[in-house]
């Protein structure tokens, strides 16, 4: 029997989703962000409001949450929405953001803002000190503190280390800034992440919102209909979920309509090549 | 932090426009009412200044000043503003800095002698007051937030930063420049928050800045009455 969490889910047909590749769990094709719309502070309506949101997230059959150190005061507000909500399949994924020998220190911290027994994916937050810090993540994996280990850039930063990192470090996830506009990544690191078997995160999928204001202010066109698509929202998270690398894209909201059509584009049917093709050129015609 | 020049001013904005000016109306319900002491306060240091001169006026308006700083340093900064940006612990930090220069500079040395008279300086002095005092504070409801959000010198960074220039531009000789560092400081960061928030509030504090950095090149005033 579905618990609370499938029944609104069950509603729409088969949730999409895609495996790890390193372990074969299967993770939904649309996870939450955090940055900006969960670093709330103390202020008690937001973060109730951000609970709203984790559950509408929950709801729809979502799983993966992404955060980080540096995003002020998110993670204690999904830590509040874990305690709340008490999510039987939420999938932790957090960042080491630090220098040197505290990254220990800064993951225990982050553990317990998150309550959860777990985090299920800790990753080195924009490169930083990965020398340092990618053992210590290794470590915590064999001794099973953490299930899976990561690194992340964005906006196309630093893609030649990037890489390198890819091709020299046993990684589980890789996080890359990846869009309908932003597709550098086509060319070298998702066709190497899909060699390497490395998880794919899609980061800034709305530009962090620029992109999408932008779109909405043309209509929708009216082929999107053939792939599911009932929003722009749906049309550009579909766009990215499509390509056989991402595993996840993870768009942030405060907003609980948002992250409901946002999930929509877990379900349904998602476009094939030349289907993306056309997406790419009404988007940048726009 | 490589690859340092591909990063906006956006990309270092931590939150979103809402969440910073509901952190202003939250920290008013908190500290009410600490606001009347505040205008107290103001209300002090003005009729102070229009009092004969004498080093205990000068004192007694550079510590309550220096409390200002000290209280938005704890109060806002530490106890609010780092809640959403981690960077606040060091602004808190800047304006402890402040209120111990001010205290050095104003209280132990007598450094400060504010006079004024009809000259260039006592003009900007007394319009970065009025800028501190009244249109920021109205350019925030001008802009369409709630009143309960709206910055007040004493209790707030940046019409404390604004109020501080206009007082040392009264000060007669000219001020030492290390009290109008961290002001000015702050005017920057103030300005650049604002802009990246999209407000344009940002050009307030950017031309009170500038105003107040003229003086500091300029030469001395005369200590004469």
């Amino acid at each position: 029997m579905l618990g609370p969490e499938g029944a609104a889910a069950q509603t729409r047909g088969a949730l999409l989703t895609r495996q790890i590749p390193s372990s074969k769990e299967e993770l939904p094709l649309v996870g939450l962000g955090s940055w900006i719309t969960f670093n709330v502070g103390d202020d008690p309506v937001a973060r109730a409001n951000c609970a709203e949101v984790m559950r509408a997230f929950f709801s729809a059959g979502g799983r993966l949450i992404d955060s980080s150190p540096m995003y002020g005061s998110s993670q204690s507000v999904i830590g509040d929405g874990v305690a709340r909500l008490r999510p039987s399949r939420l999938f932790s994924a957090d960042k080491v953001w630090t220098r040197g020998s505290e990254g220990a220190e800064q993951i225990a911290e982050t553990h317990e803002r998150w309550r959860v027994r777990n985090l299920d994916l800790v990753q080195v937050h924009n490169l930083v000190d990965w020398k340092e810090n990618l053992p210590l993540l290794r470590r915590m994996k064999v001794g099973k503190q953490i299930r899976y280990i990561g690194i992340t850039t964005s906006e196309g930063r630093r893609h030649r280390e990037f890489e390198q990192i890819m091709r020299a470090e046993p990684l589980d996830f890789v996080q890359v800034t990846y869009n309908v506009l932003d597709r550098e990544v086509e060319s070298r690191i998702l066709p190497l992440a899909r060699e390497r078997g490395i998880a794919v995160l899609a980061n800034r999928p709305f530009r962090e919102g620029t992109l999408i204001r932008d779109v909405k202010r043309h209509p929708l066109p009216a082929w999107a209909r053939e792939i599911d698509c009932a929003n722009w929202a749906q049309f550009l998270l579909k766009f990215i979920g499509s390509h056989p690398a991402v595993t996840c894209a993870i768009p942030a909201t405060s907003s609980v309509a948002h992250v409901r059509e946002n999930m929509g584009a877990s379900y349904g049917r998602l476009p094939d090549e030349r289907m993306r093709r056309r997406m790419i050129a009404y988007v940048e015609g726009l | 932090m490589q690859d340092w020049w591909t990063y906006r001013l956006s990309d270092f904005l931590l939150f979103s426009p809402r969440t910073y000016h509901r952190m202003f109306e939250l920290y008013h319900e908190q500290i009410w009412p600490v606001h009347l002491i505040v205008l107290a306060s103001i209300a002090a240091i003005a009729v102070l200044l229009l009092r004969r001169n004498n080093e205990w006026r000068n004192r007694a308006i550079i510590a309550l000043l220096a409390a200002c700083w000290l209280w938005v340093a704890i109060a806002f900064h530490l106890q609010r503003y780092a809640t959403i940006n981690w960077a606040a612990k060091y602004f808190a930090a800047l304006f402890v800095a402040q209120a111990i220069l001010l205290l050095w500079y104003g209280v132990a040395r007598q450094r400060l002698d504010f006079r004024l008279s009809r000259d260039r300086a006592t003009y900007i002095g007394f319009g970065l007051l009025v800028v501190a005092i009244i249109i920021v504070p109205a350019a925030g409801v001008l802009a369409g937030r709630a009143w309960r959000q709206v910055e007040m010198p004493g209790l707030t960074p940046d019409p404390t930063a604004i109020a501080t220039l206009g007082l040392l531009a009264l000060s007669a000789p000219r001020a030492p420049r290390a009290l109008l560092v961290i002001p000015l400081l702050w005017c920057a960061i103030g300005a650049a928050t604002l802009w990246a928030l999209g407000s344009a509030e940002s050009w307030v504090l950017l031309l009170s800045g500038l105003c107040a950095s003229m003086l500091a090149v300029k030469p001395s005033r005369s200590a004469s009455p």
